[in-house]
């Protein structure tokens, strides 16, 4: 049997944030081997590790996984996150590809300049206060229940988890016009496994700082 | 039981297309509704039909899918295209996005300015050769299979067919260091349903040209 998933990718957020929620709300517990210049990518590449030259990778079960869409969808049917039958996945699915939407709006922010950036921020404020939380909101209200969907845990509710804090980063009182998604806020960073990610020691990566950008602008050469 | 699936997207290939592609591959048949206008549009999303406020839109058993993957996973694990188990999904889900990746290029490329097209065409080329197709010819060399994953017709296929023809469109001799995916394009094009697909007259939209941009522009776009 295979050892602890093993994580490759920088010492920061980005693209596999959303696998590290994933893993820690699931209870299952990862090693991570960073990639801190340009020469450790290169070596990934050059070992043959890498399907499409790209990070994330994750090595799970005997697999070198990569495309974090890919993982994560892994990830969530091996822990019994993704619903009970097609129809659940469906609803998991198009839930997450929203949130996924708006957090890749938040993701690239460190990267750009000033006024860009003042400008993608207000269009992420609108985004998520017209476009994506109430859409959640909604979800809640019409079933009344604690999760999206089927009643029970799944990866839309850890995704919308994370969005839901990566948002407040930007503007902490982003939730003030909904009601039932601050008690889905509450209930969800309650849950034991999460609940201890969130706490500081855990793998959870902090919001990218100046340092951090310019050690990822030079491993990719941007 | 409802009647057959429903699209509604704009005239062209855009983003719905894989999902024509997967639709007609899987032998379903449906139907289409054009967005021609901004007051179409608006309409839509005013009668609450648009999660996310955005196609594509496919009206299937019951739901309103939006968000292109959802749709796609949806559609593929309905029909069987999908692999047998956990794994053969992972695979199948690595592929499909590393060729998304490389669709999503052609996607914008009739959107850059006429003086980045050159590059981007460039861009296309290279990545197709030296990232994407590489990957694919290997795994059928290596497996000496006709389908990319568990020996059976699956989405990966699909996607893969799918991406070969369009990159054709714009760099013909794509495939001339590729002898195994020369190999599987003309397999994949005689299969009865893909023939089909592939014939004039079928559901599948021609390359977009600048009637589509413009349409494009006038109805997304502020």
């Amino acid at each position: 049997m295979a050892g602890k998933p093993k994580l490759h990718y920088s010492n920061a957020r980005g693209k596999m944030e959303s696998i590290r929620w994933l893993l820690a709300a699931a209870g299952v517990e990862f090693e991570e081997q960073f990639i801190e210049k340009k020469e450790d990518l290169e070596k990934l590449r050059n070992d043959g590790y890498l399907l499409f030259q790209q990070v994330p990778m994750v090595e799970i079960d005997g697999m070198k996984m990569v495309q974090t869409r890919a993982i994560a969808s892994y990830i969530a049917g091996k822990y019994n996150l993704y619903g009970k039958d097609l129809k659940e996945r469906a609803w998991i699915d198009m839930y997450v590809e929203g949130t996924k939407d708006l957090m890749d709006m938040i993701m690239p922010l460190p990267f750009q300049p000033a006024e860009t950036k003042e400008k993608n921020l207000a269009l992420i404020i609108e985004r998520a206060t017209t476009r994506y939380f109430p859409v959640y909101e909604k979800v809640l209200k019409d079933h009344g229940q604690d999760y999206l969907v089927g009643n029970k845990l799944s990866w839309a509710d850890i995704n919308l988890l994370e969005a839901i804090l990566m948002v407040e980063e930007c503007k902490p009182d982003i939730l003030s016009a909904f009601p039932l998604l601050q008690a889905f806020k509450g209930r969800t960073s309650n849950i034991p496994t999460i609940k201890k990610f969130l706490q500081p020691g855990s793998q959870r990566k902090p919001p990218m700082d100046e340092k951090t950008v310019a050690i990822v602008k030079k491993i990719y050469g941007i | 039981m409802s009647g057959k699936p429903r699209l509604t997207y704009l005239n062209g290939r855009g983003r719905m297309e894989s999902i024509r592609w997967l639709l007609a591959a899987a032998g379903v048949e449906f139907e289409e509704i054009f967005l021609e206008t901004k007051e179409q549009y608006e309409k839509i999303i005013k009668d609450g039909s648009l999660m996310f406020q955005q196609v594509p839109l496919v009206e299937i058993d019951g739901m309103k899918m939006v968000q292109t993957r959802a749709i796609l996973s949806y559609i593929a694990g309905k029909y069987n295209l999908y692999g047998k188990d956990l794994k053969e999904r992972a695979l199948i889900d690595m592929y499909v996005e590393g060729i998304i990746d490389l669709m999503q290029m052609i996607l914008v490329f009739p959107f850059s300015p006429p003086e980045a097209k050159e590059k981007n065409l460039d861009s296309i080329k290279e990545r197709a050769t030296n990232r994407y197709f590489p990957v694919f010819e290997k795994v059928l060399k290596q497996h000496g299979q006709d389908f990319l994953v568990g020996n059976k017709f699956s989405w990966a296929d699909v996607q893969l067919i799918e991406a070969i023809l369009a990159v054709e469109e714009k760099v013909p001799a794509v495939l001339s260091g590729f002898p195994k995916l020369q190999a599987f394009k003309i397999r994949m094009s005689n299969m009865p349903t893909i023939k089909k697909f592939l014939q004039p007259g079928s559901p599948r939209k021609p390359p977009p040209d600048e009637h589509y941009v413009e349409t494009v522009r006038k109805i997304f776009m502020k």
